[in-house]
């Protein structure tokens, strides 16, 4: 590069001269004159140093701080803030859905362990049921059986009490009759006397009693 | 094509006046641009909010590709305020120029090498700084005598030629974008057919300068986040 110490005005323009030479090396014997030998000079890198103007340095070092400084504050600051709020949200937002479904989860397990529970439940219920059902059943033929086993006794019995009373009476009726069949029999034998004597026994007898 | 520049000297030191407004306007612009846009902040984002956002995103995906995001995450504001400043600057030059008298005022303030080189310079300080804070002054060294001493010199060489690539990558483009663009209007446009004939080329001058500017303020970042990278990762 070129040395960019510093030098009077007249060096100047005999270095930019240079320069321009050095720049169109390609075309011999022409060199840069006014405005156009100015562009150039701009262009050089050596001349940079020559045109180093501390203040504007300072200024833009100063002013891009300042800018820093203002927007950090002013706007990156909120906006992060509020974009890592948002993030914080979504991953709030994500563990809650998370842990309301594995609630929801852990609810349903527990609800179908119930229904399966109820359901067992319902199914011994109606086997108790059906159970009871058989033994009241058992319980009622047996109790059903046993009073139709007593009415019969009881009835055996009767009959046989009605029987040995229609016996007793027959037996009463058939001793009256053999006695009315003996009398009648014995009627027929007896005389007249002894019909007289009997009548008037029996006349004797009344007339007695009264 | 060449102008004066409105040059002041105060306590010895010389102001382009020219460059001091416009980087004053550039970080104007640059400050509305980002408040504004910042201004309704939202859970849900809308508009403005979302380019921002999606900067944000950019800048540090640019980083991420560079190093770490523990490491890089405090260069996130940097990142962004250059790529910021760079782009609004590099935009400044394009729809005018205001020229008075003999003096060029409105232009990009990145077409002047010393404002991209004091950017660069910055920026590389920067470098060295964080390289010192985050490895130790040991660490800092040795990075210099890595993959092995022979290559110190070569590694001095690389820490200027970093800084001044960095820089006059950035003005040239810049410049040479401003350069055409001045030739077209003061040597195109020179009565109403000419002028009818210049805007064909100025403005298809100008869609390429916007492409440059951008590229321009991209390369920048990205070199920044590489520059830093070198100095402060840990292999």
């Amino acid at each position: 590069m070129i040395s960019g110490s510093t030098g009077g005005k007249a060096g100047k323009k005999a270095r930019s001269r240079v320069e321009s030479r050095i720049f169109i090396a390609g075309i011999p014997g022409r060199t840069l004159e006014g405005s156009e030998s100015r562009v150039i000079d701009a262009l050089v890198l050596g001349n940079i140093v020559e045109h180093l103007h501390l203040g504007d340095v300072l200024f833009q070092l100063f002013m891009f701080l300042i800018l820093l400084a203002l927007l950090k504050k002013f706007a990156w600051g909120p906006l992060m803030g509020v974009m890592k709020k948002r993030e914080e949200y979504i991953a709030n937002e994500i563990k809650a859905a998370e842990q309301s479904r594995s609630e929801a989860k852990n609810l349903l397990e527990e609800q179908r362990k119930l229904l399966k529970e109820a359901r067992e439940q319902a199914q011994q219920m109606i086997e108790n049921a059906k159970k009871q059902g058989e033994a009241q059943r058992e319980e009622i033929i047996s109790l059903a059986r046993e009073e139709a086993e007593r009415m019969k006794e009881q009835a055996r019995m009767e009959i046989e009490q009605q029987r040995d009373k229609a016996v007793s009476a027959i037996r009463e009726q058939v001793a009256a009759l053999s006695v009315m069949i003996a009398s009648k029999v014995i009627e027929k034998e007896l005389t007249l006397e002894d019909q007289e004597k009997l009548i008037n026994e029996y006349i004797k007898e009344a007339g007695e009693e009264q | 094509m060449h102008h004066e520049a409105p040059l002041v000297e105060i306590m010895g030191l010389t102001f382009n006046l020219s460059n001091i407004l416009m980087i004053t306007v550039a970080s104007a612009i640059v400050f509305l641009i980002a408040v504004l846009a910042t201004r309704n902040l939202s859970m849900v984002p809308t508009g403005m909010q979302n380019f921002m956002e999606w900067l944000m995103d950019f800048v540090k995906n640019i980083i991420k590709s560079n190093m770490d995001w523990k490491d890089g995450g405090r260069f996130h504001v940097l990142g962004l305020t250059i790529i910021m400043y760079i782009f609004v600057s590099n935009m400044l030059g394009l729809p005018f120029s205001f020229i008075v008298g003999d003096k060029l005022w409105w232009k990009s303030p990145t077409a002047d090498p010393v404002i991209t080189l004091t950017l660069a310079v910055m920026v590389v300080g920067l470098s060295h700084y964080y390289g010192v804070k985050l490895k130790g002054t040991k660490g800092y060294v040795k990075t210099f005598f890595q993959p092995m001493w022979l290559l110190f010199p070569l590694k001095l060489v690389e820490e200027f030629a970093n800084t001044l690539t960095l820089g006059l990558r950035l003005f040239g483009n810049i410049y040479a974008g401003e350069v055409l663009l001045g030739l077209i209007a003061s040597g195109l446009a020179t009565g109403v057919i000419g002028n009818i004939v210049a805007a064909i080329p100025m403005m298809a001058w100008q869609a390429f300068s916007i492409f440059v500017g951008t590229i321009q303020a991209f390369i920048f970042t990205m070199l920044t986040m590489v520059y830093i990278s070198h100095k402060v990762s840990s292999h």
